[in-house]
């Protein structure tokens, strides 16, 4: 891992910066690169050291299935919502533990870009937010996250097999 | 001509056990004969002629008689549960075989070889690459192709060996037997078959990952097992194998699996661009589909290369852009005939299935059949424990023993060995212990394995899937997942398949979309999956509203010329603009609609209300900066109904005919909306004291905003008033029909919604 912390690490400073990242072509062309970015940098700062970065990658580390004897959805709980807790916060960029339609909107229009106009964006993410939105706040918190995704595999998505 | 007839006829097996037709076949031999030497010939009054019927006739009756039996089971619901739909098929058709057997009939000719292998077999591989979850194969297709190849390799030459092993033993007496012969049968016996799989998995439901490696390895292994049998059944007649046999063994196999895919996509991209023309041709588009793959399907066994990948392929490609380009209802077409035709299919091979084992001749040899059920058996999981153990690696999410357990269970032979079997040729010695075995080893597996995978894997707790809801949520949420994955790959370095599939987009959007699609335009999942699910809301809320049955009609018929007239005028881009706008405020529909799922459970009224204030509020507030007048709509909504019967009716009519009249008439649909009011909240859906809606008349230029009063149930006619502002959004051009909508997007929709809505209004007996 460190070998690649030192790869990206162009200049060398011992920890990344925006530019690091916005190096790799792939991550620019994203089209939410840039939220990726900003979940690396958290709280603030204008660098990544790497313990940090070892924080988030971790966070996309495959759970042992194996050990969890109980019910259904044999992951251990607690990865799980730590995956879903990163995913959350790609959409929460204010940070106040809440999607708002804002915020919705502004990582549909990324991911959808030119395909849809303006109030088909609208009316997909009035519909994801009324179906998710059972408190009628009209965002969505990180539990109702959770319970609309309760039915997916989040492990399988959210893996890479290399961190193993 | 007819003493041909009765010539051709009589070489044709009288089929049916039902005495009765027996009769017939005779009736017309004694009347011909005295035909010509009767001078005085009578118009006969009365006359059969079976012989010319007879054919088709038999099939007509078999495919019947096997979807009662299937109708018959569906009536205990309990037995569904615990025995799979396999083995009562199979059951039956012992039954009726035994009978058979017993008046000394024969079965039917129909089923030869050729009939299963042409007709039967296609229909049912091409349901079932047709219905594929793409998604899930893409992920495991390494895995899958992994156990389809080496897992049947591994599987016929374990067994092979072992059988020639078992073979040596004098005891037996099957000495005569040798390795090529040996190695033809476990070849034959070690496809796992699609068809019983399939039956037994559905009910199972266990985890996504298991079905899908378990039902792609089915599907697929028939490359492995083309190539094997005819090697095999090459070499057995040979007296020496040599080692160049081997090499060109594996060289057929490669040319064999890929010239399977390959001939798949082409005919699926023929197909498809096809489809891309077909915009006037509606009625004959599910045609294209079929006659592609069942072509796809031929030219592969012209060429004696797996057919079963090519119709698999070309249904994969074919799928996706097939239906983008065909209009809904062939779509819906499409889906529905291949299911029926391979439900019927499948039905009948395990209907003969039964029948035939008791009407062949049998040669039992309890030591060779016994061993090879054993064989069979531990070399299939021998063959999963060792493959997934090299293969786990490379999974992210590895199969843990359980999985690997559900892996090897469920390894059922199936029809296909029952025809390969039969289609041995005759040289070999002990062809009718072969089939002996065969059958044997597929009644073992569907019934033993069938009836017993479901406790046991409730027993050993697989992991099970939740059959997931599709939800816009869940969409968007994973498609972002899968962009996070992309970028955190990208950053790790590693190019896996987010890479690969992320590649595969582009070029897909950038080239192929263009050129296959008729308007090509690149589209999310995610969009696709709202129109998708949005429509279908539309289509449920018209079949449920049991109400009004002469109103019923006209909304269906609203939709397609609606949308007949709209592909004609308009791009895709407004139609898609007008489901959009429709959706929009179908919302509310929709969760109605959610409750009915039950058919039987009322809907929860509260919220449905609840959701549908948040609804207009939130589209009112979305309307207000662009509303040409701003209007003090009351908060609060009413519930619109129609004088039950004609209004409905008439109320369509005039929708209709505005789209036609694409001008000033058009404007007033847009309209009233602004002025719907809603009325109060604490209402129950069952409310009777509903508006009459008012037939939209003339343009009416009313400055005032009306407040449609609830209490004027007695005036016939609500007035929906226009304001003399919007004239001017009253433009000629057709293209501007599509502005218009853009700019009034939800006053359309509201129109539609309080006439959609109604629905379930108008019965308050039957609760909505």
């Amino acid at each position: 891992m460190f070998i690649l912390f030192e790869s990206l690490d162009r200049d060398n400073r011992g920890c990344l910066s925006p530019d690091d990242f916005e190096a790799l072509g792939g991550l620019a062309m994203n089209p939410i690169g840039g939220r990726i970015m900003e979940a690396f940098f958290s709280s603030g700062q204008d660098t990544v050291d790497f313990s940090s970065f070892v924080r988030i990658l971790a966070h996309f580390r495959p759970t042992d299935r194996n050990r969890n004897k109980e019910g259904a959805q044999q992951e251990l709980p607690s990865s799980r919502t730590r995956k879903l807790k990163f995913a959350f916060q790609l959409y929460d960029m204010d940070r106040d533990g809440k999607i708002s339609r804002e915020e919705l909107l502004q990582v549909l229009r990324a991911m959808l870009g030119l395909q849809v106009t303006e109030e088909q964006l609208q009316s997909i993410a009035e519909r994801a937010i009324q179906e998710a939105d059972l408190d009628k706040d009209d965002a969505i918190s990180f539990d109702e996250f959770k319970k609309s995704l309760e039915k997916t595999d989040i492990d399988t998505k959210m893996s890479v097999s290399f961190l193993k | 001509m007819i003493l041909i007839l009765l010539h051709g006829s009589r070489g044709e097996i009288p089929s049916k056990p039902i005495a009765a037709t027996i009769l017939p076949f005779v009736k017309p031999n004694d009347g011909v004969q005295t035909y010509p030497e009767d001078q005085k010939n009578n118009l006969p009054v009365f006359t059969m002629n079976y012989p010319r019927i007879q054919i088709p006739f038999e099939i007509t009756l078999w495919v019947l008689l096997a979807s009662f039996a299937k109708i018959g089971f569906h009536v205990y619901h309990k037995i569904t549960i615990w025995v799979p739909e396999s083995c009562l098929l199979i059951s039956i058709g012992l039954i009726v075989g035994a009978i058979m057997h017993s008046v000394h009939e024969e079965p039917p000719a129909v089923l030869t070889s050729n009939v299963f292998f042409l007709y039967m077999l296609p229909l049912i591989v091409l349901e079932s690459g047709y219905f594929m979850p793409t998604r899930p194969f893409f992920e495991n297709i390494g895995t899958v192709f992994w156990f389809a190849v080496v897992g049947t390799l591994w599987n016929s030459i374990g067994i092979g060996i072992s059988l020639f092993a078992i073979c040596q033993i004098p005891a037996f007496g099957v000495q005569d037997i040798n390795l090529q012969e040996n190695l033809l049968f476990s070849a034959i016996i070690s496809a796992v078959d699609p068809v019983a799989v399939l039956n037994v998995f559905e009910d199972v439901s266990v985890n996504e990952q298991l079905y899908i490696v378990v039902f792609g390895e089915c599907l697929f292994n028939d490359a492995v097992t083309v190539v094997l049998y005819n090697m095999f059944s090459f070499v057995a007649e040979m007296p020496v194998v040599e080692p160049v046999d081997v090499f060109i063994g594996v060289a057929r196999f490669f040319i064999v699996g890929l010239g399977g895919m390959a001939f798949g996509i082409l005919f699926g991209f023929v197909a498809a661009f096809t489809t891309r023309f077909t915009s006037k041709v509606r009625e004959i588009e599910p045609l294209f589909v079929f006659m592609y793959s069942y072509l796809a399907y031929l030219v592969a066994e012209l060429f004696a290369i797996s057919s079963i990948m090519a119709i698999i392929t070309c249904a994969l490609t074919m799928k996706y852009y097939v239906e983008e380009n065909v209009s809904q209802r062939s779509c819906t077409t499409i889906r529905h005939v291949i299911k029926m035709v391979a439900s019927i299919s499948e039905t009948l091979i395990f209907f003969f299935l039964g029948v035939v084992t008791i009407t062949t001749d049998h040669e039992w040899n309890w030591g060779y059949i016994l061993f090879t059920l054993l064989f069979a058996f531990v070399w299939r999981g021998l063959g999963i424990l060792v493959l997934t153990q090299i293969i786990n690696p490379f999974r992210t999410i590895p199969f843990n023993m359980k999985d690997q357990f559900g892996l090897a269970y469920g390894g059922l032979r199936g029809a296909v060995s029952f025809a390969l079997a039969f289609t041995l040729p005759d040289t070999i010695g002990r062809k009718q212990l072969f089939v002996t075995a065969t059958i044997a080893v597929i009644l073992f597996t569907v019934f033993l394995q069938g009836i017993s995978i479901r406790p046991l894997i409730e027993f050993i707790n697989v992991r099970r899937t939740n059959r997931n809801l599709e939800t816009i949520n869940v969409e968007i949420h994973c498609r972002l997942m899968e962009h996070t994955m992309a970028g955190i790959e990208d950053l790790c370095g590693q190019w896996s398949r987010f890479y690969w599939k992320d590649k595969f987009m582009k070029f897909n959007n950038r080239i192929l979309r263009k050129i296959l699609i008729r308007d090509g335009r690149a589209e999310s999942s995610i969009v696709a999956l709202y129109k998708k699910l949005e429509l279908q809301n539309a289509m449920e809320i018209l079949d449920t509203a049991s109400g009004n049955i002469s109103a019923a009609p006209s909304i269906v018929s609203l939709s397609p010329n609606v949308e007949l007239l709209m592909t004609k005028k308009f791009l895709a881009a407004d139609l898609r603009n007008i489901h959009d706008i429709l959706s929009k405020n179908m919302y509310k529909i929709r969760e109605r609609t959610v409750a009915y799922r039950g058919k039987h459970a009322l809907p929860n009224d509260s919220q449905t209300r609840e959701i549908l204030i948040r609804r207009h509020a939130t589209i009112r507030r979305s309307l207000r900066p662009r509303s040409f007048q701003s209007s003090n709509v009351p908060r609060t909504h009413k519930y619109f109904s129609l004088p039950a019967g004609k209004s409905l009716e008439s109320r369509f009519d005039a929708a209709r005919w505005h789209y036609t009249d694409d001008h000033e008439t058009l404007s007033e649909v847009a309209y009233p909306s602004q002025r719907s009011r809603f009325g109060k909240p604490a209402r129950s859906s069952s409310s009777k004291a509903m508006i009459p809606l008012h037939r939209l008349g003339t343009l009416e230029e009313v400055p005032s905003t009306d407040v449609l009063n609830e209490e004027s149930s007695s005036t016939g006619q609500g007035v929906f008033r226009t304001n003399s502002s919007y004239s001017d959004s009253r433009v000629p051009h057709p293209r501007r029909l599509y502005s218009l909508f853009d700019d009034n997007n939800s006053e359309l929709g509201h129109v539609v919604l309080i006439q959609l809505r109604d629905w379930p209004h108008q019965e308050p007996s039957q609760g909505p």
